[in-house]
């Protein structure tokens, strides 16, 4: 993961996006434990309660969850990689569409604009 | 209750107002930074909580004592300016703080020392200025206090040891504890921060969550600062 912190946005929900990635790519895995909030905020360089905000998220969206006495853990559900990164592709193709509106291409060409550049 | 409170808190200087009736509660758990200008009233705040002022009028109350004996027994303090005896060498430097202090953590001062490969057998007067600076924050980071109040403590040291800090200060605090950080490199330490204090000629102009101004605002707390103090 790479913690460069953008200036526009909250850094909990930066985060958020961090670790939804890392689940997506598989750099988290499944059952994976996760290491304490406290490390993982200066790991990051982010305040523990910002980091203890994200993981609230996280939990609250059933993607990680907390273990009593033992810590937090990456999800283990079937779908959850699947989910985030449906959710993750589509959030990126809707900034890249409104940006190619901006540009002025329709839709049509926008299609062929991606083939041309898949090639 | 607060770890630290001011109420119409103001302090004079023959006929310069310092802080103009402030009015601030920093709760237990938070990183507050207090951003300022030069001249601005930070370090009055701070000299203030420590009871190297006294107010003009209004109060300043840490856990609910006016600064005392029994205060500085619960607040940390990082001066602005080197305040540490210099013909010591870092070993008595410890010994000496925790001689002063019940909460002093020798063993997280001695590890924070060979993380920044400090060498305990050197005499303060013999290091670099950031090397100074890294070891009186370790002195301060290693007590297990209440309240931290830094006054600008990253002001001196190179990009890459101010991260070691600020990861050393959110790594250290207790989680019922404060801490304060007064400074104006606000792109450094903003990351760390819960929330942030505007002061300006004595007086509060913004109180805000970090999270708050950048869901609001869309933008970084430095790129608002830069728009409330532009010259």
């Amino acid at each position: 993961m790479d913690w460069e912190f953008r200036q526009d946005a909250p850094i909990y929900t930066q985060i958020i996006e961090g670790f939804k990635l890392s689940i997506a790519s598989g750099e988290l895995k499944p059952g994976e434990r996760l290491r304490s909030v406290r490390e993982l905020a200066a790991w990051t360089g982010v305040n523990p309660n910002t980091m203890q905000r994200a993981l609230t998220e996280l939990e609250r969206e059933g993607l990680v969850f907390a273990q009593r006495t033992s810590g937090r853990y990456v999800t283990e559900a079937d779908d959850a990689v699947d989910r985030v990164r449906r959710e993750l592709a589509e959030s990126r193709v809707a900034d890249f569409l409104a940006y190619m509106r901006k540009l002025g291409f329709s839709a049509g060409e926008i299609v062929n604009i991606i083939k041309e550049g898949d090639n | 209750m607060a770890t630290l409170e001011c109420i119409g808190l103001t302090k004079r200087y023959g006929s310069v107002e310092a802080l103009d009736s402030i009015d601030l509660k920093v709760e237990p758990g938070r990183i507050t930074g207090l951003l300022g200008p030069n001249g601005s009233g930070k370090t009055t705040l701070i000299k203030l909580a420590n009871g190297l002022l006294t107010p003009t009028s209004g109060k300043i109350l840490i856990g609910g004592m006016e600064p005392g004996v029994e205060t500085k027994k619960i607040v940390s303090y990082l001066p602005e300016r080197l305040d540490i005896p210099t013909w010591m060498n870092v070993t008595q430097l410890l010994g000496f703080f925790r001689d002063f202090y019940a909460d002093f953590d020798l063993d997280r001062a001695r590890d924070m020392l060979a993380k920044l490969s400090i060498d305990e057998s050197m005499k303060i007067k013999a290091m670099s200025k950031g090397t100074r600076e890294k070891v009186q924050l370790i002195t301060v980071m290693s007590r297990r206090a209440k309240l931290y109040l830094l006054d600008e403590p990253i002001g001196g040291v190179d990009p890459a040891t101010r991260d070691y800090i600020l990861a050393t200060i959110i790594g250290n605090y207790d989680p019922e504890a404060s801490v304060v950080i007064s400074t104006h490199l606000i792109q450094d330490v903003e990351n760390v921060l819960d929330d942030v204090v505007f002061i300006d000629r004595g007086r509060i102009v913004l109180r805000s969550t970090v999270d708050d101004i950048r869901e609001k605002e869309g933008k970084s707390v430095d790129a608002l600062f830069r728009e409330v103090f532009r010259c």
